[in-house]
């Protein structure tokens, strides 16, 4: 229910119009892996997902926001479920968590470039991609390309410009055998920026 | 405060809605006389916007009938929507952030409460003086002055159109003309009937007749056809409606011409915005048509200018 409202006050906002490029099988768990600019990069990601499969979608996020204040804290823990990561953990214990949620059959939501960037450019992708689809290769990845978020909610604003947002879903790619860690991310990387289409 | 039972009112809607019901049987004769692929999408097209216009008629029809109100809260959706449209395909920066909050959350609802309380004299300056010197002050402090002209001119001129504009349409409320007073509403009917006649009927005279292109690199489906039947076809009908409007037939003429030559100017002008950027249409929020502003580009031009002719020949 209040999933929903918020699902539908995201569209509503953001006024995003997703695309597919290969047609979402509900069958799979995935990982969706974008570009990031802006606070609503995932909630607009959940969003625009069909919603038998955003019920079982987790985005992966910072523990130490998600956990300040009571509201936060129930919207992240029960509307969206989230996957939440200490900041100084450790890699070991992110990506225990993560490998525990995908092989309960949940999917994911991460950005693989750490930080939230001016929305222009992609950052290099950091290794929990990598790890991850060597730690479930079962689990498919797929490029997801965010266009005009960080024009609605720009790093540091706090109210929401209506601009219409844009978000891809590419076909899934998976870790090639033998393909190193560089080469993986680069490839990855480069499918996320492959997928920005021209203004419809 | 419109009323259904003005004899008027029901001639006019039930004009329109007779027009939608021949459109739409039309359409569909069309749809089965079809043989090629060519025309088989054109007259889908066409019968997506026939629908569309169903839609459209009835929500603008059930604002009028509201009286003022419905007409003000329409319109200033309609703006919202064209300037979320324009601003998206203008390509603003994260710099620009605050200037356009103030843009869809201030300057747009004041404009349309100055409608509403019928305070003409700050209705009249208060984008064009106010919220023109705003823009740059507040993109100057937050101190990014990479392409600081094209941005502030980029937000004052979304605003121009999109809100100013456009707020001249339910502004025909506020007028105080002399042996016409409680049917203002007719003026705004008026107004959008001849424009979006003049832009349908250029459609269709140029889709049966169309040979010579206009601007072929701004819109290559404008032509000298569709563009003299269409303006001629909707000066003649807004002429034979001069009864609903307080003008004489002659001026009727002159009115109907007017708006439906600068409505078409107000077309290429969007047009011209689309094909620098690369798009064919502004949004897809109306099937068939394209996005809001693509179905009101021409009321953005026609609207001011019909509000201060009438204005100052009439009131």
């Amino acid at each position: 229910m209040l999933a929903a409202l918020i699902a539908g006050f995201a569209r509503l906002v953001t006024g995003a119009t997703a695309s597919w490029l290969v047609e979402p099988q509900t069958a799979r768990r995935r990982v969706y892996f974008a570009n990031h600019s802006s606070h609503a990069d995932f909630v607009t990601i959940w969003a625009a997902l069909p919603p038998d499969l955003r019920i079982r979608t987790r985005p992966v996020a910072a523990a130490d926001y998600w956990r300040g204040g009571a509201v936060r804290r129930h919207v992240g823990e029960k509307v969206f479920r989230a996957v939440l990561i200490e900041r100084d953990g450790g890699r070991e214990a992110a990506l225990e968590l993560m490998t525990a949620a995908l092989a309960a059959g949940d999917s994911l939501i991460i950005f693989p470039e750490g930080t939230r960037g001016d929305g222009l450019q992609v950052a290099p992708f950091r290794s929990g991609l990598y790890n991850l689809a060597r730690a479930d290769p079962e689990a498919e990845l797929v490029p997801v390309r965010l266009q005009n978020l960080n024009r609605v909610l720009p790093k540091g604003a706090s109210i929401p410009v209506p601009v219409i947002a844009r978000l891809t879903f590419g076909a899934p790619l998976a870790l090639a055998p033998a393909e190193t860690r560089e080469a993986f991310l680069e490839r990855a990387r480069d499918a996320v920026v492959a997928l920005d289409v021209a203004p419809a | 405060m419109t009323n259904l039972r003005d004899p008027v009112i029901q001639q006019l809607l039930g004009g329109v809605f007779g027009a939608l019901v021949l459109a739409t049987i039309v359409g569909q004769i069309l749809g089965r006389a079809a043989s090629s692929d060519g025309a088989r999408a054109t007259v889908a097209n066409m019968n997506q916007r026939i629908a569309a216009w169903w839609i459209m008629c009835a929500v603008f029809s059930l604002a009028l009938l509201t009286g003022g109100i419905g007409s003000i809260v329409l319109f200033a959706l309609l703006s919202f929507l064209a300037l979320r449209e324009f601003i998206t395909l203008a390509d603003s920066t994260r710099a620009d952030h605050r200037a356009l909050v103030i843009a869809f959350f201030v300057a747009t609802p004041v404009q349309y409460v100055l409608v509403g309380v019928n305070w003409y004299g700050l209705f009249s300056i208060f984008i064009p003086v106010y919220v023109f010197l705003l823009i740059p002050a507040i993109l100057a402090v937050i101190g990014d002055t990479r392409d600081f002209l094209r941005r502030t001119a980029t937000i004052q001129w979304a605003l121009t159109i999109c809100v100013y504009a456009i707020s001249h349409a339910p502004a025909l409320l506020l007028l105080e003309i002399p042996g016409y007073e409680n049917r203002e509403a007719l003026l705004l009917f008026y107004l959008v009937l001849v424009v979006q006649l003049s832009d349908v009927l250029q459609y269709v005279f140029g889709k049966l007749f169309g040979r010579h292109r206009i601007a072929p690199r701004v819109s290559p489906n404008k032509t000298w056809e569709g563009f003299v039947g269409g303006v001629l076809c909707a000066t003649a009908i807004g002429t034979a409606l001069w009864w609903a409007t307080p003008f004489a037939p002659l001026e009727a003429a002159a009115m109907s011409l007017t708006i439906a030559l600068v409505g078409f100017l107000g077309g290429l002008v969007m047009a011209a915005i689309k094909r620098d950027r690369g798009v064919k249409d502004y949004g897809t929020l109306i099937p068939g048509h394209g996005g809001v502003l693509d179905r009101i580009d021409s009321l953005t031009f026609a609207a001011p200018v019909f509000f201060h002719l009438t204005r100052f020949f009439f009131q």
